[in-house]
């Protein structure tokens, strides 16, 4: 069995994958994939130190995430399209009418 | 013994008749049909003359000195006591009360009697005129009014009625309120007779300052030595010697008293409204302006001849002015062409004959000229009247002429009428002129010359009207000539009693010189003592009896070249008035327009009124509106403009100061806001990042207890 510290590598460069593309990338499709990421990278966290530990419960954790970013996807896709259809446009730095 | 009986204890429904009719009137006449107006406004009056001379009878039973009957209603105002300067207190009520004696006998008799009379003849006269029951209030609210005046039992009642007998006056002079003539001499007579009034109502408040009361007698009252009267104030004062004969307090009260009476009775220089008064309807101009309102003012001196015995100045101040009137007046109508403005002038000739009587001292005199005056003078006007009437409302008498035949019974009355009043014996007018003459002669031997030519002017001016309306042939054109008609008899049965009055009016006065006892004066005698036994009336008895003839017989030769003048000039044509005219243009011009009086008056104070009115007009507009409202508003602005600028730049400069600064500081932070997710959650990185590099420790510490 591989030690703790390589999962923890693996979820800390998805992670950090994830992070940089939600902050960089331009397409919000891009930025719901990179959320993705984010979430799968906690994932790889929570089964490991369930194995680690014996424990359950961290496993049924991550299904309910991988149940949650389903849901996410969802209505996070959902918006989108509604979006589009008013702007015509799913880039990022084009979304700002949240400024005052 | 006072007298007493059942019309004497109803004095007060004297005035009352002719009051509940006007009132009548008013409310209902105009559903009412004509007969009933004519029925129910002459019947009051007749009423009135019947309780009247009922009052009159009661009152000639008891003895000549206690022929005094008063009668108090209510007290109608009482006044606080006043503090008088020599500290004592007096309170001066004012009843509502009557007063008959012989003076208001012989007034109230007048007053009905001949009002009665020309009520009478005014259903004849009005009949066919609009307004019918409009006219006959008016003349019942004038009866009751001057029945208030005569038989008042103080100054202020009598003063009530004086100012009521006004209004009417006025309402009925402007009758024809349509025609603006008519309309302005109403309001010119309103307001010449307010002058005289204030002078009337200074004189009674001080009367009451000065004695006390305004009540003229206590004479017939259950308390007379309680409630006093003017009579018995004078001459407790006059006892007590706190007043004295020829006291300047009395004279000043007979002077004011004096205005009163000159406005109202239309002496100089207050005569100028009784010519333009003619603008009313006959029967007004003979019972207001000429038999009765215009003599409240003699009247009015007669009452208080007690003030006046004791105020030689302004009794000779009276003389003067009547007899200036007399003689004045009586010139302005010789020339006059409007049948009424001759009457009219005449009228006021004949009042300065009943003030110069007063003046001399002669109130009796005076009384029984008012009381023939008013016979002739209201036949005079009455038939004025029927001669209009048949003319088809044709005054002026050079479109007259040759009457005598057509319209009889107008022409006989008015022929009594004129030598009547020119003074021919045995008509009434002579006995009552000659009175008046042969007094003025003793008095100011003046005065007897101004009232002697006067007695020529006047039979002069009344021929000429009676010979230019009746005589010689018809100068008005055919139309109207072929209309002229008798009046209905109405008209011409009061004209017939009237002249039944000019002729014997004047006997119950015949003169002792000439086989008579003057009854009359006699029956004044009582209320004409005075205070002080010597200024009494001096009893005439003492005349010389051939002087007296002499007299007499100079006033009647002059009346009749006065008469033979006229004849010559105006009917048998032996001079023609023209060339006379011709001769003296400027005195002919002069008389014409009546001495430009009414010119000068318009000039010197019509005028000049009507200046000061624009000038107050200017300082209204200038000074009141322009500094005091514009200024007001002005300043309003001008200050409300600085309220608002504090306003607008401290109040709300200080909230927008205080927006504008957290603006500013807020600015850095607002560049935060990006409005673009991505850089959100950089922020949230950061924001994570640090805050993990701060508590790092503590979550190790927490991470290493969990496990």
């Amino acid at each position: 069995m591989l030690p703790i510290g390589h999962y923890l590598f693996l979820s800390l460069a998805l992670f950090i994958i994830g992070v940089i593309g939600v902050v960089t990338r331009r397409n919000v499709i891009v930025v719901l994939m990179s959320i993705e990421l984010i979430l799968n990278a906690v994932n790889i966290n929570l089964v490991a130190f369930s194995r680690l530990y014996g424990d359950v419960a961290g496993q049924v954790f991550a299904l309910f995430i991988i149940a949650d970013a389903a849901a996410e996807a969802a209505v996070g896709l959902g918006i989108i399209i509604a979006f589009f259809r008013n702007r015509e446009t799913v880039l990022a730095d084009e979304m700002d009418l949240l400024k005052w | 013994m006072t007298p007493t009986g059942y019309f004497l204890d109803h004095l007060w429904l004297i005035p009352l008749f002719p009051l509940a009719t006007a009132a009548l009137m008013l409310f209902f006449g105009k559903r009412l049909p004509n007969a009933g107006v004519s029925v129910l406004c002459v019947g009051s009056v007749g009423l009135s003359f019947i309780y009247a001379a009922g009052a009159v009878i009661q009152l000639l039973a008891a003895e000549p000195d206690h022929r005094v009957a008063q009668q108090i209603m209510f007290e109608w105002l009482t006044p606080g006591p006043m503090l008088m300067t020599g500290g004592h207190t007096i309170r001066s009520v004012a009843d509502w009360g009557f007063l008959l004696d012989p003076l208001s006998c012989v007034m109230v008799l007048v007053v009905t009697g001949v009002g009665f009379l020309i009520h009478v003849y005014s259903v004849g006269y009005m009949a066919h005129e609009g307004g019918y029951y409009r006219f006959f209030g008016y003349m019942n609210l004038f009866m009751f009014n001057m029945l208030t005046l005569v038989l008042a039992n103080n100054m202020l009642l009598m003063f009530v009625g004086w100012e009521g007998v006004g209004l009417c006056s006025y309402l009925l002079i402007g009758f024809y309120f349509l025609k603006k003539s008519a309309s302005d001499a109403g309001k010119k007579a309103f307001i010449v007779n307010r002058i005289g009034d204030a002078g009337f109502i200074l004189g009674i408040l001080l009367t009451a300052v000065t004695l006390g009361t305004i009540r003229f007698t206590s004479q017939g009252l259950p308390d007379a030595a309680g409630a006093s009267g003017i009579l018995q104030a004078l001459k407790a004062a006059v006892d007590a010697h706190a007043l004295a004969y020829g006291a300047p307090v009395l004279t000043g009260i007979a002077l004011l008293l004096f205005v009163g009476a000159a406005g109202k009775s239309a002496q100089i220089p207050l005569y100028v409204w009784l010519p333009d008064a003619m603008e009313g309807p006959t029967p007004v101009s003979a019972l207001i302006h000429a038999a009765t309102m215009v003599t409240a003012g003699v009247y009015m001196v007669v009452r208080m001849n007690a003030v006046y015995q004791l105020a030689p100045f302004a009794l000779d101040v009276v003389a003067v002015i009547g007899a200036i009137t007399s003689i004045f007046a009586a010139s302005m109508a010789l020339v006059q062409n409007d049948i009424k403005k001759v009457l009219a002038y005449s009228t006021i000739s004949q009042l300065g004959y009943m003030f110069l009587a007063l003046g001399v001292g002669a109130f009796a005199a005076g009384i029984f000229h008012l009381m023939t005056h008013a016979f002739f003078k209201a036949l005079l006007f009455l038939g004025a009247g029927s001669v209009i009437h048949a003319m088809s409302g044709e005054q002026d008498i050079r479109k007259m002429g040759g009457l005598d035949k057509k319209i009889k019974y107008t022409y006989y009355t008015m022929a009594v009428a004129t030598l009547a009043i020119a003074g021919i014996f045995p008509f009434a007018g002579f006995f009552s002129k000659d009175e008046i003459l042969g007094r003025a002669y003793d008095r100011f031997f003046f005065m007897w010359i101004v009232g002697f030519i006067t007695a020529g002017l006047t039979a002069f001016y009344m021929f000429r009207l009676l010979f230019l309306t009746f005589f010689g042939y018809c100068r008005a054109d055919e139309h109207v000539e072929k209309h002229i008609h008798e009046s209905p008899w109405p008209m011409t049965v009061p004209l017939m009693i009237l002249a039944g009055f000019s002729i014997i009016g004047g006997w119950i006065g015949w003169p002792e010189a000439i086989g008579g006892e003057n009854r009359f004066e006699k029956f004044l005698d009582p209320i004409l003592k005075g205070v002080l036994p010597e200024t009494g009336e001096v009893n005439i008895a003492h005349h010389a009896l051939a002087k007296e003839i002499v007299l007499m017989l100079a006033s009647v030769g002059i009346a009749v070249a006065g008469i033979t003048l006229a004849y010559q000039l105006y009917c048998a044509k032996k001079f023609a008035p023209e060339l006379i005219a011709k001769k003296w243009p400027k005195l002919y011009q002069l008389l014409l327009h009546k001495y430009y009086v009414d010119e000068i008056y318009d000039a010197v104070i019509v005028e000049r009124t009507k200046d000061l009115g624009t000038l107050l007009g200017r300082f209204d507009a200038n000074v009141i509106d322009g500094v005091g409202v514009n200024g007001a508003g002005w300043l309003a602005r001008f200050v409300s403009t600085l309220s608002m600028w504090w306003d607008k730049w401290i109040i709300d400069g200080l909230l927008n100061f205080s927006a504008k600064l957290m603006q500013l500081f807020s600015y850095p932070v607002r560049l935060l806001q990006t409005g673009m997710f991505s850089s959100y959650a950089m922020l949230i990185l950061i924001g994570l990042v640090v805050l993990l590099a701060y508590y790092g420790h503590h979550v190790q510490v927490l991470l290493r207890s969990v496990r």
